[in-house]
């Protein structure tokens, strides 16, 4: 395939722009003022807020239409849960429940 | 300083086992579509955003417009404009180092930030700075092995992925452990599903964001009432 050097490096530079905007708009828009308290009150509570919507992110395919489409993902989560409230140990949590995610979703459903 | 590169190192490893199965995919696909691992690399170094550059990739096979692309880029990546709101005031004490803090603000550097916790010799400047450039050379490599040797890799990594889904759990766990209040995480939830069902999962996370935030500007006078 020909590539055409230009409009490639042309697209990720738009693409680099326009993800460091974003990044950067709350720090640009509160530049060298007094951060309000409404906004230093979302800052305090959003970090829990935006956690639970990026595991509801993660999970956005699940199906209920098949057995397969949520079962795979509500015992993994169940694990995840379950050792983490049992052992509090992050890296055990995790690997524990990935690995009976694989084992589901390659040889179970 | 090794303490506190050491605590980074250890919180990151999550989300090396994430990328790395990730990074690879990322590395093949752009292979085949003719861009070699000095691409994928630079895209991986630059853009540091997951989704956006898995799209990216049809944005540089395809014939779509510059400005259809800005636009679908800023629409892909709008729950970045949250992600600083909590550092405000914490990055500007940072100096110089809060631009590159600010640029590598993915969804996995902002759930290490939150996951911070003050510990006796460790620095909170230099763990945030670590926490980004730990992710940030993870993301690049595994995107570089890719396409140098993503072809040779036999070993069936199908739902590896769930790992990021994990340490996001397990993070969103920790947080509510400590907190005084929880009701942000069911609101955000609740959003979040109520906003699949209407929007659609492609195009539901600005939505639940921005109903989220408003519905916690709402609840402020009780949630500020059961903090204190």
């Amino acid at each position: 395939m020909e590539l055409n050097v230009g409009r490639s490096i042309l697209i990720i530079a738009v693409c680099v722009l326009c993800t460091l905007l974003e990044r950067a708009l709350p720090f640009l828009v509160f530049r060298g003022r007094e951060v309000p308290g409404a906004v230093r009150y979302l800052g305090g509570v959003l970090p829990m807020a935006v956690m639970a919507t990026l595991v509801v992110y993660c999970l956005r395919d699940t199906a209920f239409t098949s057995l397969a489409g949520f079962a795979p993902q509500a015992i993994a989560v169940a694990v995840v849960v379950g050792l983490h409230l049992w052992r509090r140990s992050a890296l055990l949590s995790i690997v524990g429940g990935t690995a009976v995610y694989m084992v589901l979703v390659q040889m179970v459903f | 300083m090794k303490t506190t590169f050491r605590y980074a190192l250890r919180r990151s490893l999550p989300i090396l086992l994430g990328f790395v199965p990730l990074g690879l995919a990322y590395g093949v696909l752009m292979r085949s579509a003719g861009y070699n691992f000095l691409w994928s690399g630079a895209c991986s170094f630059f853009v540091l955003a997951g989704s956006l550059q898995f799209l990216m990739v049809s944005f540089l096979t395809g014939a779509m417009p510059i400005a259809t692309v800005a636009v679908m880029a800023l629409l892909l990546n709008s729950r970045h404009i949250f992600y600083g709101l909590p550092f405000l005031e914490k990055f500007r004490a940072f100096g110089p180092w809060r631009y590159y803090l600010i640029f590598g603000l993915s969804d996995e550097v902002f759930s290490q930030h939150c996951d911070y916790r003050p510990t006796p010799g460790v620095d909170e400047k230099w763990s945030f700075i670590f926490s980004t450039l730990l992710v940030h050379v993870y993301w690049v490599v595994s995107t570089i092995a890719g396409g140098l040797l993503g072809a040779l890799i036999r070993f069936d990594t199908t739902g590896i992925d769930f790992s990021l889904t994990a340490l996001f759990i397990v993070i969103l766990l920790d947080q509510m452990h400590g907190a005084d209040v929880r009701l942000p995480a069911a609101l955000a939830a609740a959003s979040g599903v109520v906003c699949i069902l209407v929007f659609g999962a492609a195009n539901f996370i600005l939505p639940s964001l921005v109903i989220t935030s408003a519905g916690l500007m709402l609840l402020r006078p009780r949630l500020e009432r059961e903090a204190a």
